[in-house]
């Protein structure tokens, strides 16, 4: 057969095996999906089908075909004549992997160049063309003359697409090709790479994201930790994972709304019309919602839809230009959040990287939590153990810096120190976006457990409705700056008004697609 | 996504060697600094003009100058001052820098904006030739030299102390301490300064070797310290009209010159790519 066959990958590292024997058959016309979480070596595995495994690891097959041909063994020349026209690679980021000094059609023309030499002027210009109207890339004709910063992200992934295409390889290895994108724009690429696949192409598609890959993907390779542990139909897999490393994957991703009941107790905090301006731009319109103790509200959207600053608005670091904030039953702007009321709402950042002081150990930035918090100097040592019980780390990470934590342990930390002061409204900005699926069910499930501990009322901004539906009671969808659904979570996910809501839902696997 | 692991940060042998070798010029050097007595042979001022112009020998290693006193020890008393020079000028150049900078970042706009341009006149002119202007107006003497070369040195400070200012405040992690309720004087000190600190003292291990040879070419044109005086500006510049009689009567000086500011300039490079990797 043709596509790919490969038996018994294994890729060794300095400290020891990285892949451990993987068997991988790909179709043509099939797209196969290789799953996992970060560190299972299926970004490494993917390399290694186009010859790409970085200097100083080693690796070796007991059979490697691409496109019917043998490739073990080659040398690095022999690869150059393999990619691009048998096999392509697409990455993850498309502005990083696109030249910026080069216009798209002089990207997509390369593979073209480079393997079919013959193919000159018109009928090269002709061949780029139809590449991008492969893609359905609107406009090609003057796309190709734009450069990658003239996209958006959704056409710069399609423009990397088409270059990969471009050469007509029978084999496309997509490395994490929409995880960079907002949910419908990912929609709209899965949709383009799974028609790729029915044109015959064999689609090898990696991906920590089993939603995107129910979408696509015919089977699925499970990895943990450089080993299959589990490979099947898409849906038999997902409906039934037999391996425990798949159920958590699975139960990681798929989340019953919370259906808790509401509280009929006064908002402790409010946004009666809320406007914020950058100069022209508008990034909130005329905003309004509330949220009460031990409950949760959800602010949904793409990004660049006033998402982010209406946390900055909610946490008191940004004022408001028209509307008014209420926190328990007095005026919140920045001038009043201040002293001990500054302490009451607390914000827990998007990137984990930079939200902690590299140079501090985790204990001393805890510690300096604590002691804003008003905990005397005696007591720190303990108040700064029982944080890090609260978010679940041992007392034995106080003595590690931010460099020596994962992602997930940053966060968790971010969150311990947003709780050392006692917040009663805790805003947190897409807080789980940049982590693991298994990672983030346990970070959501920890906060559910806190908000219950300390009756927190929370403001959760995401993009991610799944994470909605496992965290939020109600929910704001927002859309250029102006809120275009709103209620509680169960209401909006059954009967959503908006047609920007339903694309969301359509785009998470979560609801009726727009008629 | 799954991030592709590279090796462990390896230094290059290469590093390795330069870095031992500057290591080894300069504990010599900081010796001679502070105790220049355990490593001198001679008398530094003590002249003996029967002997006056003798090349190397065992007796002096050197040579002897035209009044007869060994240039080995002339150079080793010299380093106290030379390097003591330039080792004060980029410190206050740092200090004043860190100060004048990470205020201008965040002062006013208008103060920042009238700091930033006498910054931008003070560098439109070559180093020395402003360090040359300040003598010119305050004098000639050791301490006027240091104080010409800070001033010369200290724009290029004020500019990365405000950029590392302006970058740092706005950070997440000190936006965090701010929103914990940790007040704004004490955010600065705690998270904003120490960052600013790390990033100029190693710009400053750098610029050590400009302002070693800024000073020692103040004290060549004769406007430091005055003659008997061991200084390797001095010493180069008073050995200059003896080039092709007595060569080691300047090369030593210059030598020692070269490999201070090679040295300093190795060490200090090396420490920036350490602390670029450190991503500080």
């Amino acid at each position: 057969m043709s596509g790919v066959r490969v038996r018994g990958l294994r890729i060794d590292g300095p400290e020891g095996a990285i892949v451990r024997g993987l068997d991988l058959d790909v179709a043509p016309g099939e797209c196969v999906a290789i799953v996992g979480e970060s560190g299972a070596g299926k970004s490494l595995s993917a390399r290694a089908l186009l010859g790409l495994v970085p200097e100083g690891l080693s690796w070796s097959t007991e059979a490697l075909e691409i496109d019917g041909a043998s490739a073990q063994s080659l040398t690095e020349r022999d690869w150059r004549r393999l990619r691009g026209r048998r096999i392509a690679l697409v990455s993850q980021d498309a502005l990083v992997s696109l030249d910026p000094l080069r216009r798209v059609g002089a990207e997509v023309a390369e593979p073209i160049r480079i393997h079919e030499p013959a193919v000159r002027g018109g009928a090269l210009v002709g061949r780029v063309h139809d590449s991008l109207r492969r893609v359905a890339l609107p406009e090609p004709e003057r796309r190709a003359r734009q450069y990658p910063h003239e996209l958006s992200g959704g056409l710069r992934q399609r423009a990397l697409i088409a270059s990969a295409l471009s050469a007509t390889p029978a084999v496309l290895v997509a490395d994490e090709p929409t995880t960079a994108l907002d949910a419908t724009v990912q929609a709209r690429v899965l949709a383009l790479l799974r028609r790729i696949a029915d044109d015959g192409v064999a689609v090898v598609f990696i991906s920590h994201d089993l939603g995107a890959v129910a979408r696509v993907a015919d089977r699925v390779v499970v990895m943990h930790e450089g080993r299959v542990v589990e490979t099947g139909v898409t849906a038999e897999v997902l409906a039934s994972p037999r391996d425990p490393v798949t159920r958590e994957l699975v139960a990681a991703v798929s989340h019953e709304p919370l259906g808790r009941a509401p509280r009929a107790d006064a908002p402790i905090f409010t946004a009666e019309g809320i406007t914020k301006r950058f100069g022209e731009r508008v990034a909130v319109d005329d905003v309004s919602f509330e949220v009460r103790r031990g409950r949760t509200l959800a602010v949904v959207g793409e990004s660049g839809s006033g998402k982010t600053t209406l946390a900055r608005l909610a946490v008191g670091v940004t004022r408001a230009d028209a509307g008014r904030l209420r926190f328990d039953e007095r005026d919140w702007t920045p001038g009043v959040a201040r002293g001990a009321d500054r302490r009451r709402v607390q914000l827990v950042q998007q990137n984990p990287w930079g939200a902690l002081d590299p140079r501090w150990s985790v204990g001393r930035t805890l510690a300096e939590a604590a002691a804003a918090g008003g905990v005397p100097r005696a007591a720190r040592r303990s108040a700064v153990a029982a944080l890090l019980d609260e978010v679940g780390l041992s007392p034995a990470f106080a003595r590690r810096r931010p460099a020596q934590l994962s992602g997930g342990q940053r966060q968790r930390v971010a969150i311990a120190r947003a709780l050392a002061v006692s917040p009663d409204l805790l805003v947190l900005d897409e807080p789980v976006s940049a982590l693991d699926a298994s990672v983030r069910a346990k970070i959501l499930e920890r906060l559910l457990d806190l908000q219950r501990e300390r009756d927190l009322a929370m403001i959760f901004v995401t993009h991610d409705l799944d994470v909605v539906a496992a965290i939020a009671d109600d929910v704001i969808v927002m859309k250029d700056g102006r809120v275009v659904d709103q209620g509680t979570v169960s209401c909006v996910f059954a009967a959503p008004r908006h047609p920007f809501t339903r694309e969301l839902l359509a785009a998470a696997g979560l609801g009726t697609p727009a008629e | 996504m799954t991030a592709v692991v590279a090796g462990r940060h390896r230094t290059r042998p290469g590093a390795v060697v330069a870095l031992s070798l500057a290591g080894v010029v300069l504990a010599v050097i900081a010796l001679a600094a502070v105790a220049p007595g355990l490593l001198a042979t001679h008398d530094p001022l003590l002249t003996d003009v029967r002997a006056a112009l003798q090349p190397p020998s065992a007796a002096h290693w050197f040579g002897t100058d035209q009044s007869g006193r060994d240039v080995y020890s002339r150079v080793v008393f010299g380093a106290g001052r030379s390097v003591g020079i330039g080792l004060l000028a980029t410190g206050l150049a740092l200090v004043v820098g860190v100060v004048v900078g990470s205020l201008s970042a965040v002062a006013p706009r208008w103060a920042d904006a009238a700091a930033m341009r006498v910054v931008d006149v003070l560098l439109a002119f070559p180093e020395f030739l402003v360090a040359l202007l300040v003598v010119a107006v305050l004098g000639p003497g050791p301490a006027n030299i240091a104080v010409a070369v800070t001033i010369a040195a200290v724009p290029v400070y004020v500019r990365l102390a405000r950029a590392q200012t302006r970058s740092l405040a706005a950070a997440e992690h000190v936006e965090a301490a701010r929103i914990i309720g940790v007040p704004a004087v004490v955010v600065h000190g705690r998270h904003v300064l120490p960052g600013v600190l790390g990033a100029v003292s190693v710009l400053a291990t750098i610029g050590v070797g400009t302002s070693i040879l800024a000073a020692a070419g103040l004290s060549f044109l004769g406007l430091g310290p005055t003659e008997p005086t061991p200084e390797w500006g001095l010493m180069l510049s008073a050995g200059r009209n003896l080039l092709l009689q007595a060569p080691w009567v300047a090369v030593f000086p210059g030598l020692a010159i070269t490999a201070t500011v090679v040295s300093v300039s190795v060490v200090g490079r090396i420490l920036r790519a350490r602390s670029e990797e450190r991503g500080a």
